[in-house]
């Protein structure tokens, strides 16, 4: 028998897991278009996580399996660390701002309240979201912001494997034929009118680029998003269609889709059974 | 216990210290331990976490907070993102280490600041017969910093750690 281990009197203190930083410092014109820049960056990456998630155990292949609850453990931990920074400014709890909303105060973008559907409609959504946010993190780089600056850096090198995941499978769908193609023009088509939503304006915006927290306006990325897809797509000699995507619809929504409604009830199931839960 | 304690003894006590996703390889190998600060009666230890989401994380901050509790009256662990955790902080002892448990060390460079949008991925030499003879099979694996390789030579799967 080995001897219980001596009760330590040490104590031990954890310090936060988010950098840093005197909040307090911020105008609140700042600090208020921070948190709502912040608030969308969290959301998408969690609602987009939260959809990879769906797929674990019914991928359309084992390998596909592994990669979706990767990408979704992955999302899921960009959606932390920001939804942590969104708290270091506003004092609220991270895992409430996660898990403790109504349905309707999500701030995802529409491009993600599509519901699963196919795995082409997958790829095809991952990868118009993927994309845009590659583009918008880059605008974030070099945020005067630091801790935000350094989150970005991070989750940059981690999706550059996201990218090129969904890459590969964008061009193997469309190289197919035949229905694996057909699925993947019917996806695009249906997601076209918000291909360009991750860049819809925010409350702030003007304030977010005067201080340097974001480098380029929402609309001069869209463009530019725009000008890359076409020049895939026509690569691809995928015809997408020739309305240009608003990206002026906001973020704000009083219904949210039917899809999300029930994405919505699954991720938040536990914390309404038992608020604070921990496992 | 206010006396200051030797940072030594500090790296040396957090050598103890392992990823439980990859058992055996210590954090000071890994590179997960950015800095170590020690003053009266206290200790603060950064660490860099090598993914964002890595569910080992906090495993390994508990760790490191018991590991080092014997040496001073405070001790303070904190995740940083001051800085990426690359794997060029992968010491070559750790580099060693991951082969020998079959898992190819990562390769080349580590992604750079000015990021392709769509980059690609040098597949490591085979852990097992050094065949040269790779590829890449899913860029995903059991965990967040391993992808799957296969040996065309030796037809054996390996893992191969992320360059990141």
């Amino acid at each position: 028998m080995t001897a219980e281990p001596t009760r330590r009197t040490t104590r031990v203190t954890v310090a936060h897991d988010v950098p840093s930083f005197d909040a307090a410092g911020l105008a609140p014109a700042t600090r208020d278009a921070l948190s709502e820049l912040l608030l969308t960056l969290a959301d998408d990456e969690f609602v987009q996580g939260f959809l990879d998630s769906e797929w674990t155990g019914i991928a359309p292949m084992l390998e596909e399996d592994v990669a979706f609850s990767s990408l979704a453990q992955d999302e899921i931990g960009h959606a932390r660390a920001f939804y942590e920074l969104r708290s270091a400014l506003t004092g609220e709890d991270p895992d409430k701002i996660a898990f403790g909303r109504p349905v309707d105060a999500y701030r995802h973008c529409r491009l993600l309240d599509h519901p699963r559907t196919d795995w082409a409609f997958s790829i095809a959504r991952r990868y118009l979201y993927d994309t845009a946010d590659a583009v918008r993190l880059v605008a974030l780089a070099d945020s005067s912001f630091r801790p935000l600056a350094e989150v970005v850096g991070k989750v940059r090198r981690e999706e550059t494997y996201h990218l090129m995941h969904l890459d590969a499978w964008v061009r193997r769908l469309a190289d197919r034929g035949g229905e694996a193609r057909d699925r993947l023009e019917a996806a695009l088509a249906a997601l076209w009118p918000d291909a360009l939503s991750v860049f819809a304006p925010l409350n702030g915006e003007a304030t977010l680029i005067r201080e340097g927290i974001l480098s380029e306006p929402m609309e001069v990325l869209a463009a530019r998003q725009l000008e890359r897809l076409k020049g895939v797509f026509g690569g691809l000699g995928i015809q997408v269609p020739g309305t240009t995507p608003e990206s002026s619809g906001g973020r704000t929504r009083t219904a949210p889709s039917a899809g999300f409604q029930w994405l919505w009830g699954e991720f938040t199931a536990v914390h309404r059974l038992e608020a604070g839960a921990t496992w | 216990m206010s006396a200051v304690p030797l940072e030594s003894a500090i790296r040396a006590a957090l050598a103890d210290v392992s990823d439980p996703e990859i058992p055996g390889l210590s954090i000071v190998d890994l590179g997960i331990v950015r800095d170590v600060q020690v003053g009266p009666g206290r200790v603060r230890v950064e660490l860099l976490p090598t993914f964002i989401g890595c569910p080992a994380v906090e495993l390994i901050r508990d760790a490191v907070l018991e590991r080092l509790a014997p040496f001073a009256a405070t001790v303070e662990a904190e995740v940083t993102f001051v800085e990426p955790w690359t794997t060029e902080r992968i010491t070559p002892q750790g580099r060693r280490q991951l082969s020998e448990r079959g898992f190819a060390p990562p390769t080349g460079l580590p992604l750079g600041r000015d990021l392709p949008l769509i980059p690609t991925i040098d597949v490591a030499a085979c852990p097992w017969c050094g065949s040269s003879n790779t590829r890449l099979e899913n860029a995903f694996g059991t965990t967040l910093c391993r992808a799957i390789a296969h040996c065309g030579d030796c037809l054996q799967p390996f893992e191969q750690f992320k360059t990141i």
